[in-house]
């Protein structure tokens, strides 16, 4: 059975090597354009929040190209996307494809289950080729997100715009086609010496940190490339969400029952109490962490109609108040205008280059 | 006859509705001249025609030129400008200039609302509109027409309201068809209109507004900032005293122009092109690239025959030498 993933972020290139590993066969779907969103909005629900349409149209995309199953997370607690994978489901059944969605629940629902969906996809190969497989997943996401963190430092700071972006594409590239852990750490070190090697002024950029639901912070097409053009308005990014974290603590750990969020709850203790559902709290508790270490300024993003993260939203201005911290929240959907979300951007971080500037002629007098 | 040329900055704001110019005067930054266009959906050519006018209003020597608005990088490329900047902060720097103890700022233009929180001189905050132009300029001029007034005359007939209705104000379609209702009942002509600002003014503050502690100075500036009614519903609702500036329909214009100025005293060089804008022609050549999974909407601004800007493109392929534009998108 030919499978596919949706995209989140670069999350593919590990997803690939897993599943190539385990001996299926796998299509990513292309790259999420305009024509994914168009494809999934015509046959997602309206009031849908934006993950569930861009999903759509990519298993649409992959089905295209041939995908038969289709590999979708589930989960419970207040976000909706727990029920999302059902929903999915019944709209291809609905347009009259056969492609199978195989829905994996986190550890701790529903054990035996997910066992039942995993020993399916390992009973080509067996055990051991899965170990092997999430051996090279484990690595490649590692090598990923510490790549996006050095294009993270450097973007700001390059001398030639998009110099940046086009060695974190080609290392990418490497990356994905890396079969083994030694030669996946092997492309992440030439790489990175060759990204911090590249010609860079010595200038000390402005800092923002992200947070937000996690899609649209990982997703450069639903975000619209946040992070590149912060870098390009010369600000360097901290992005507090990140899928090493994500499952460590979240598929590791809490399905060992070990995962505890008592260092979130102490950073947000005074704004949130506890698990408001996806990553309201960790967005609550990285703002103050952000605070804490002297961040200029924190970007909030989140989908449309995003319950979780309305509720740090409305936390978040008394963060803002207290820490005297500038923060800016970006609502994405499908009819997001590029022009009105840029002119934000450049006025945000005017508004923190002014903002430090005073703050600096405070001190000199 | 030799005559010394006013040495002046220009501003010019480029937005969805009206094309804004401004000159100011080097040394005392006093507003010399200014002019408000309407873009209708012709931005090239209204900010040629500005050229034409501004050409023909007097001597200018133009020592530096600042863009904003929505087609802020356009006319950035087409006149030379040295400063290219977002409407947010160009209209807080005009703000400021003129009241510098500013803390509230209340823009409201054609398709677009902002509100700005200063505080000794500095944005610590802002909001734009996002998902919906309810309350804005052009939905004024909408129901003007519809009525059969001139937009001209809105506040003045506004401001004869002793009992404003009340209108549903928060989609502006149900406005719409509230406002037909109340008319139906044969509400007057003033208390309609004046109930009409009272619900714009509301939805402001309940959207833009949110959340946000608005206190005096309060500077209220954007095309709307004209009309009269709309003036008292925001010092009734904000129980505050409005400060209109003297030429409040130009303001993003003025901010831009000062910001010129002030990047051409620290010793910056213009680019200025001169006049020459108003005799070439200017083109624009769109297509969305196929060569990779982006599918860039790729924008070519050509000058007669020659490029002159490239944007929307994301690799890199299509941009002109030395042109850094690729994160410039439109």
């Amino acid at each position: 059975m030919k499978l596919t993933v949706p995209h989140m972020g670069n999350s593919y290139i590990a997803l690939e090597a897993l599943l190539l590993e385990m001996g299926h066969e796998v299509v990513v779907p292309p790259a999420s354009t305009k024509k994914t969103l168009n494809l999934g909005t015509k046959y997602s629900p309206e009031s849908a929040c934006l993950p569930l349409k861009i999903n759509i149209g990519n298993f649409l995309e992959a089905i295209e190209l041939g995908a038969e199953g289709i590999i979708m997370a589930g989960g419970s607690g207040p976000c909706r996307f727990g029920y999302y994978a059902q929903v999915q489901r019944e709209i291809l059944k609905d347009l009259g494809h056969e492609a199978e969605v195989i829905v994996l629940e986190p550890p701790n629902e529903n054990f035996a289950q997910l066992r039942l969906q995993i020993q399916r996809l390992f009973a080509l190969k067996g055990m051991r080729s899965f170990w092997r497989g999430l051996q090279l997943a484990w690595e490649k996401i590692q090598a990923v997100e510490e790549l996006e963190s050095v294009a993270h430092y450097t973007r700001p700071r390059e001398i030639v715009t998009g110099n940046t972006s086009h060695l974190l594409a080609n290392s990418l590239a490497q990356l994905r086609k890396a079969s083994s852990v030694l030669d996946i750490r092997r492309t992440l070190q030439i790489n990175r010496d060759a990204m911090l090697e590249m010609a860079i002024n010595e200038t000390k950029p402005l800092r923002i940190g992200i947070v937000g639901e996690i899609y649209t912070v990982l997703e450069p097409f639903v975000n619209l490339d946040l992070e590149e053009r912060l870098g390009h308005l010369g600000v360097e990014v901290n992005r507090t969400v990140n899928l090493v974290e994500w499952i460590r603590d979240h598929l590791v750990l809490s399905s060992l029952r070990l995962y505890k969020n008592d260092h979130l709850r102490k950073l947000a203790h005074g704004y949130l109490r506890g698990f408001v559902g996806g990553h309201g709290l960790e967005s609550v508790a990285h703002t103050v962490m952000l605070a804490q270490q002297k961040f200029d300024g924190v970007i909030h993003i989140l989908p449309f109609t995003c319950m979780p993260e309305i509720v740090a939203q409305s936390v978040l201005r008394h963060v803002s108040a207290d820490y005297h911290i500038p923060i800016l929240s970006l609502v994405v959907d499908e009819h997001t205008g590029e022009t009105g979300f840029q002119t934000r951007l450049e006025a945000f971080v005017d508004l923190i280059g002014q903002k430090t500037e005073a703050s600096l002629n405070v001190e000199a007098k | 006859m030799l005559r010394q040329n006013r040495q002046v900055y220009l501003g010019v704001d480029v937005g969805s509705v009206s094309t804004n110019v401004a000159v100011i005067d080097a040394d005392t930054t006093e507003v010399v001249h200014k002019l408000y266009l309407r873009t209708q959906g012709q931005p090239i050519k209204t900010i040629q025609q500005g050229m034409v006018q501004l050409q023909a209003a007097g001597e200018w020597d133009i020592k530096g030129v600042g863009t904003t608005g929505s087609a802020r990088q356009l006319a950035g490329v087409m006149l030379g400008s040295d400063v290219i900047k977002n409407e947010i902060t160009a209209h807080a720097v005009a703000a400021t200039h003129e009241i510098p103890s500013v803390r509230t700022i209340l823009e409201i233009g054609g398709q677009d609302s902002k509100i700005m929180i200063l505080q000794d001189g500095v944005v610590t905050d802002f909001a734009m509109n996002t998902v919906c132009a309810a309350g804005t300029g052009s939905f004024l001029d909408q129901q003007a027409a519809r009525l059969n007034i001139p937009i001209a005359e809105f506040g003045d007939i506004a401001l004869k309201s002793e009992n404003p209705v009340r209108i549903a104000g928060r989609c502006t379609v149900f406005a719409e068809s509230d406002m037909i209702h109340k008319q139906q009942l044969g509400h007057s002509l003033a208390d309609i209109l004046a109930g009409l600002c009272r619900a714009m003014v509301r939805n402001y503050i309940n959207n833009i507004g949110k959340g946000k502690s608005i206190g005096g100075p309060v500077v209220f500036q954007g095309g709307v900032a004209a009309n009269l009614g709309m003036r008292r519903a925001f010092s009734d609702a904000l129980d505050l005293e409005i400060h209109v500036p003297e030429h409040f329909n130009v303001m993003g214009a003025i901010g831009a122009a000062l910001l010129s100025r002030e990047f051409i005293i620290r010793g910056n060089e213009t680019k200025f092109l001169g006049f020459a804008v108003t005799d070439s022609t200017y083109t624009t050549v769109g297509l969305e690239c196929q060569e990779c999974s982006n599918h860039c909407e790729v924008v070519n601004i050509l000058r007669d025959s020659e490029a002159i800007a490239v944007w929307g493109c994301r690799c890199g392929k299509f941009n002109l030498k030395r042109e850094v534009t690729s994160h410039i998108a439109i």
